[in-house]
């Protein structure tokens, strides 16, 4: 008797544990119930707490209330002119609506793949719509040029109409459009990562170092340049100085050749045939040396006292 | 032993059963007791706060220390630092002690690749530093925030990137960069309320792809060339012309030297011919008559050949050994002294 009645109070404790797990459930702050009966929805519930329901017959199904990721995968886009490019979106989304959810897409896993569609289509109507110029800048702000050089190249000089930012706020107000449907609000789509494919990746990259040796090669000829323009100018200066200190030398030289010229002429004009006189008999001992043979008759003034004592 | 299972069992079979009972009671009341207190008591370590939930409702927010809540899972708490400052890095990884990286170059390369404003490719590497500035929001609105701020992050890098030359991230522009990823990261970080403040955002290594490296190295190189050149041709200038100057110096002054010499010997000269002719002026025949005097007496005594004739004779030319003379040249009488 005593064995029967320690399980039939078993048994009411078990029935009893059942019914307060089945009647009350929690709502987190990040989650939203949904309440099915019978697998019919009868109502959503969003207020985070202890709530009750009916046990055995209504379910609660729990959905995230915050924010979600969605990371598409890699794709590879051409875009208006003709460059592939792989992109990298992300998104953030978040259920609105759970019953819709829910009854659409399940759960999240079904979520993931429905924005992989919707995402994916939309980002690529936009991107092979635009040049690649307009996918990568937000505006027309002169780019800074560290070398001197001008960008010379045609795809860089247009003007961008859209730009990064209004075309991502584009894609995103196109894809949430097609959401709501599952109970899906879209609340941001961004690319997160644009590069070359491989193949362009390399034409790119033999275009930059065609560019940096075209730099490198005018730094050479500016150095060139500059030099060549230094000696050139130094020459110009050394010719200058040295031919002008030449004719001042020379000024001066004359200047002092025409005065002394004057002082001897001013001298010697006052008596010039005193002048020659001295002049001669000065330069006699020079011309006449040692080896010179004189013809001397006793005419002169010096012999004329030979013939006699009066040089008669 | 069999004998002490034996005398547990009888010692327990010896206990009534309403002891049994009352002892199952004590110490299931003193299990409880420990879960009661265990669950009640958390404490919060100084740089967090803790959020309290209770049946998954938020209730209140607690500073650090220790603290009391209602037991058995009914009020939860969880640990938010809020004073802390955490990174995350992008493009490279701090290597930790004993933790080998996860992550290939590959996958580093794929997150710090990127395109530039003239369409040209950069590597940026940086970090992220950011703390959580409002608890609630961070554990509330949006889910994996980690990753999150991987993501606004390296959209807002490429967005600022993009939207600037590839000299100018290499060079003038890293500060301005740095400053504009932050700011927009924290926008976007801000539009999910995601409670996150970003605190700083440094670059790292910003560098051309490596094919292209060679190729920007030798642009800096030649640079250098170029000022090597300029360098040198003014050092060429700066000696040759200051030569050339003190040249020039001295050719002036050689040549007033000159004019010097030159003027005080003339007035030398003129001065000395002018007193002589002072004094001839004053006896004019004697003065002659002198001086020619004295230059024939020191002329004639050098001669060695000196033939005095009479005037009048006229043949005598043909009588002289004038073939003895030096290569019997007949024309003048030229000696050593006929040379200037």
């Amino acid at each position: 008797m005593k064995n029967v009645k320690l399980i039939a109070v078993g048994v009411v404790v078990l029935v009893a544990l059942l019914l307060v797990t089945g009647t009350f459930y929690t709502v987190l702050e990040v989650e939203q119930v949904v309440i099915t009966q019978f697998g019919k929805p009868v109502r959503v519930v969003e207020e985070p707490g202890l709530h009750v329901k009916m046990p055995f017959i209504q379910r609660a199904t729990s959905f995230e209330k915050r924010i979600l990721e969605w990371d598409g995968r890699a794709t590879q886009i051409p875009t208006k002119d003709k460059k592939f490019i792989w992109v990298d979106t992300y998104a953030r989304w978040r259920i609105t609506d759970p019953l819709k959810f829910l009854q659409s897409v399940r759960d999240e896993s079904g979520a993931q793949a429905r924005l992989d569609n919707v995402i994916d289509a939309t980002v690529r109507d936009f991107l092979t719509e635009q040049l690649l110029i307009e996918v990568v800048r937000n505006s027309n702000r002169t780019l800074v040029q560290a070398e001197g050089e001008g960008i010379e190249r045609e795809e860089v000089k247009v003007e961008i109409q859209v730009g990064r930012e209004k075309l991502t706020r584009e894609i995103l107000n196109k894809a949430s459009e097609l959401t709501p449907q599952y109970g899906i609000e879209l609340v941001d789509v961004r690319v997160k990562r644009i590069n070359y494919v491989q193949s362009v990746r390399e034409k790119v990259f033999s275009r930059m170092i065609a560019e940096r040796d075209r730099i490198a090669e005018q730094y050479r000829s500016e150095g060139q340049g500059e030099r060549s323009k230094i000696l050139g100018d130094m020459e110009k200066n050394l010719l200058q100085i040295t031919s002008e200190a030449y004719k001042t030398a020379q000024e001066i030289r004359g200047e002092a050749d025409a005065r002394s010229t004057k002082t001897y002429a001013d001298a010697y004009r006052r008596d010039p045939e005193f002048y020659s006189f001295l002049k001669a008999l000065e330069s006699y001992p020079e011309a006449i040396g040692e080896e010179t043979w004189l013809f001397l008759t006793t005419d002169s003034d010096f012999f004329k006292y030979l013939k006699s004592s009066s040089g008669r | 032993m069999a004998f002490e299972e034996e005398n547990i069992q009888d010692y327990l079979k010896k206990i009534p059963p309403q002891q049994m009972g009352r002892l199952g009671v004590i110490g299931l009341g003193v299990i409880v007791a420990i879960a009661f207190l265990a669950s009640s008591f958390y404490s919060v370590a100084a740089d967090s706060v803790g959020v309290v939930l209770r049946f998954g409702e938020y209730v209140r927010t607690t500073q650090p220390g220790l603290h009391m809540k209602m037991p058995f899972g009914i009020e939860k708490a969880i640990k938010v630092p809020v004073t802390r400052i955490l990174s995350q890095e992008f493009g490279f990884r701090t290597g930790r002690p004993g933790v080998r990286t996860v992550r290939s170059r590959e996958a580093l390369l794929d997150e710090s690749l990127m395109l530039t404003g003239d369409l040209n490719v950069v590597v940026v590497d940086w970090i992220v530093q950011y703390k959580v500035k409002d608890p609630r929001a961070f554990l509330f609105n949006v889910q994996n925030v980690e990753e999150t701020i991987r993501d606004a992050s390296e959209t807002a890098m490429r967005q600022v990137v993009g939207n600037r030359s590839v000299d100018g991230v290499l060079t003038i522009e890293r500060i301005e960069v740095a400053e504009d990823v932050a700011q927009n990261t924290q926008e976007i970080l801000d539009a999910y309320g995601s409670g996150i403040q970003v605190v700083t955002v440094k670059l790292q290594d910003v560098t051309p792809p490596d094919p292209v490296k060679p190729a920007f190295n030798s642009v800096n190189e030649a640079k250098q060339e170029k000022e090597q050149l300029i360098n040198e041709a003014m050092k060429e200038y700066n000696t040759a012309v200051p030569k050339a100057s003190g040249d020039a110096e001295r050719t002036i002054k050689e040549a007033e030297g000159y004019a010097i010499g030159r003027v005080n010997r003339a007035e030398g000269d003129a001065s000395r011919f002018l007193s002589l002719w002072r004094q001839y002026t004053l006896a004019q025949d004697v003065t002659r008559r002198r001086i020619y005097m004295e230059t024939m007496a020191e002329i004639l005594p050098k001669v060695k050949r000196k033939y005095i004739v009479d005037e009048e004779e006229k043949g005598i030319l043909r009588l002289l050994p004038l073939g003895e003379a030096a290569g019997g040249d007949q024309r003048s009488p030229k000696g050593e002294g006929g040379e200037r």
